[in-house]
């Protein structure tokens, strides 16, 4: 017998998908929006969603599969959409991706499935990523139970940290039998999700919404657990009888430019810039305890040219800053933000000066920030990153004022687990060595993933390390070789 | 949610709450520190543990109401709840065998110079110390720290209590009669360890002081908790809270914790308006310090 040819629900010919042209996102207008944290993006209807699916070209060998990070079975979902069958597409997106209305939001999908999209090639690619929150958005509102778990296993997992590592490893470990214990060292689960991405571009419900569906696989989670200092790695291995432990405790230490006036009031990490606002909810100061400084008519700038710049800039602008800067070093070509959010900083009305650097941060007399001098940037020969290195230009040097400087130029590595883990390897950078297959580290029984290993990434490729943990802790827990 | 068992002023303001966390009783070590978390909509603030028992499950903690959180949490009783807690965060003391050490206590930093100056006459070191306070009610914990003291002096601004002045006019005195101090701790307001810094740096002790800076996460991930130490940021939260005194920046420590001054004030007047709308008074303002408040540590204003 031939193998079965490929049934395809889409009514619409080949030749003649290239001419759809791609959905837009229904998005809140930007003089609206910059006064609120509520959502930007506001969903496909089912009328769009179907619109866009009926682009996708059923590819024989789907690159976008290949290049996503937890290998989404795109082709498939897209076709369920098709058919109409939206609670299917969202089981079949959740065969490898546990939090699919997060990802739909937050994934650099240009970098990714989008950004191989064959349609790419001659027009703009399928809306993969809107395509998923759309399904994923339908499926809660659905209410749909969570798939069945195999049956269980016996073995206890323990996960530190409950970011986009974590509850990925998590996901598939509950799925596969085992009991899934998940520490967090904050109030609340989600580790960057809700300290670091503000609501207006990813929503607390909707993560609240995402914990809840783990919970009711059974995934068990803890707050207020600092592993490396409230237990140690050994004692839940020895003494809490843990027989795997994934390490997903993501990025660390804000780095600051070591310049001079880096520690005057108005200088803020974003990590702390951004707690603030969405872990603690200071823009809703006083109904909540935790404060901001008033930006209301101010002049605020961001350094740095990646997302967490640009979530806190815009977060900044929601706050009433009436100039707000994106200062980044590099040109726009070189920046890791996403594009969407490029483009919605923009169109918010953020002021991107870019091949600019401050030098020095200057006192108002009185111990507050006043301005920053700025050095214009020339792009050289690319350096080690890849991408060109920025040059100072001689006698280029101008003064910006501003009343907030937030400072999103990177992390470095949290030391809490690692100095208190004997026989834990880490790299010079001292973030844990960890294979780059199955995440395992120098310690038998241990795994590791994420921020951790890698220093500051992205959510999805956190959460293909959490999924390459899960599958490397399942074989460990079935064979017990290491 | 994490039970109070037991709860009593000490002092006017100052309360002192015994808490139920095993997992923190079991790991803390002298010189560390919780955050807690009083609701939904607090913030996070950071106390130090005074002491804690490994068998019962329970760390104690003293707390001086100087903010709006500090003034809600000394209104809570014996059998309520902190909804969250967290730790033991922080460095531990280092305790060596120095031979004499001067520990100086302002205030409720008394609290948290305790278990230091316990382990560090447990490690063989002889130990003087001076305790501080505007006038005699803000003297803490005398009687614990005199058992672990092989003198304890006492000074009192006003001098209603030991001796008039301050604790670094103690420390002058001692140090010119010859005492051979090897190590100072000085755990207080800011001004009084910039003054103790300032002392000892001429006469080249080396001295140890926990910082108190505005704090969030206290894992070191947010960096609000920097300070300036020997020229570089370092992070009270990690790094800390104790350091070298001689190293440290007093200066932009003062500035940066009086960031949210205003915001503080504002937060702190809006509570206790709403809480005397509510009838309540007595607990509102309760044992609220006469005079203005202050800095202190172990608890951000």
């Amino acid at each position: 017998m031939s193998p079965a040819k490929e049934v395809s629900a889409n009514p619409v010919p080949m030749k003649e998908r290239m001419k759809i042209p791609r959905q837009g996102m229904p998005e809140q207008a930007a003089e609206l929006r910059v006064m609120n944290f509520t959502e930007v993006n506001l969903g496909y209807s089912m009328e769009l969603a179907r619109q866009e699916a009926l682009r996708c070209l059923e590819c024989a060998k789907p690159t976008c599969e290949t290049y996503c990070p937890v290998g989404v079975k795109v082709k498939d979902f897209v076709k369920l959409i098709v058919a109409g069958d939206y609670l299917g597409a969202a089981a079949k997106i959740r065969e490898d991706n546990v939090l699919p209305a997060i990802t739909g939001r937050v994934c650099p999908q240009e970098d990714h499935c989008e950004g191989f999209c064959l349609l790419h090639k001659k027009v703009d690619s399928l809306g993969i990523g809107y395509l998923e929150r759309f399904v994923a958005d339908y499926e809660q509102k659905a209410g749909a139970p969570p798939a069945a778990n195999a049956g269980p296993t016996g073995k206890k997992v323990a996960i530190v940290g409950s970011g986009p590592a974590g509850l990925s490893a998590a996901g598939d470990l509950i799925q596969r039998g085992h009991q899934v214990h998940v520490f967090e060292a904050l109030h609340e689960i989600g580790g960057v999700l809700v300290y670091g991405i503000p609501e207006f571009r990813l929503p607390k419900q909707v993560i609240r919404e995402q914990i809840d569906t783990m919970r009711k696989m059974g995934v068990e989670f803890e707050t207020n657990v600092v592993v490396g200092k409230t237990v140690s790695i050994d004692e839940l291995l020895e003494e809490e009888g843990y027989d795997a432990l994934f390490i997903a405790t993501g990025a660390g230490l804000p780095v600051f430019l070591n310049i001079r006036g880096e520690h005057l009031n108005g200088v803020y990490s974003a990590n702390e810039f951004l707690t603030r606002i969405n872990l603690m909810h200071a823009y809703d100061f006083p109904r909540y305890d935790e404060p901001m400084v008033s930006l209301r008519g101010k002049h605020v700038a961001v350094i740095g040219g990646g997302n967490t710049a640009l979530d806190a800039i815009r977060s900044a602008r929601r706050l009433g800053a009436e100039r707000a800067y994106v200062l980044y070093r590099r040109s726009e070509t070189e920046m890791p933000a996403r594009a969407e959010e490029v483009k919605h900083a923009k169109q918010e009305g953020i002021d991107f000066q870019v091949l600019t650097n401050p030098v020095e941060f200057l006192d108002d007399g009185r111990g507050w920030l006043r301005a920053a001098r700025c050095q214009r940037m020339e792009l050289g020969e690319p350096d080690a990153s890849g991408r060109r290195r920025p040059i100072p230009i001689a006698g280029s040097e101008f003064e910006v004022p501003l009343s907030l400087a937030i400072i999103a130029t990177g992390t470095s590595a949290n030391p809490l687990v690692q100095s208190t883990t004997p026989g834990l390897k880490t790299n010079k950078r001292g973030y844990i060595e960890a294979d780059g297959e199955s995440q395992r580290t120098s310690r038998k029984g241990v795994f590791a993933g994420g921020d951790i290993v890698t220093g500051s990434a992205t959510v999805i490729l956190a959460m293909g390390a959490g999924r390459r943990a899960a599958k490397a802790i399942q074989e460990y827990l079935n064979t017990g070789a290491w | 949610m994490y039970r109070i068992l037991d709860a009593q002023f000490i002092a006017p303001g100052i309360k002192r709450f015994v808490i139920d966390v095993p997992r923190i009783a079991k790991k803390h070590q002298a010189g560390q520190f919780v955050i807690l978390r009083l609701h939904e909509r607090g913030e996070r603030i950071p106390i130090t543990i005074e002491s804690s028992d490994r068998e019962k499950g329970t760390i104690r903690i003293v707390v001086q109401a100087v903010g709006k959180t500090t003034y809600e949490l000394n209104a809570l009783e014996k059998g309520q709840a902190i909804l969250d807690v967290v730790g033991p965060l922080g460095k531990p003391s280092e305790i060596e065998k120095y031979g004499t050490v001067a520990v100086l206590g302002g205030g409720v930093g008394t609290a948290l110079a305790y278990p230091t100056t316990a382990a560090l006459k447990k490690a063989g070191n002889r130990i003087l110390t001076i305790l501080g306070g505007r006038s005699r009610e803000l003297v803490l914990l005398e009687k614990e720290m005199r058992e672990v003291s092989d003198a304890l002096y006492v000074t009192t601004d006003d001098g209603s209590y030991g001796e008039k002045g301050l604790v670094t006019d103690k420390l002058r005195e001692l140090i010119g009669k010859g005492e051979p101090i090897q190590l100072v701790l000085a755990v207080g307001p800011v001004p009084m360890m910039k003054a103790v810094a300032d002392l000892t740096r001429e006469h080249g002790i080396k001295t140890i002081v926990s910082l108190n800076p505005i704090m969030i996460d206290g894992t070191g991930m947010c960096g609000g908790c920097r300070v300036l130490v020997g020229g570089k940021s370092q992070f009270a939260c990690v790094d800390g809270p104790e350091f070298d005194a001689h190293q440290v920046d007093f200066g932009v420590l003062m500035r940066r914790n009086r960031m949210y001054r205003d915001e503080e004030k504002e937060s702190l007047e809006r509570f206790q308006h709403a809480c005397e709308g509510n009838g309540q008074s007595g607990t509102c303002r309760s044992g609220v310090a006469e005079t203005a408040p202050v800095v202190i540590a172990g608890g951000k204003p």
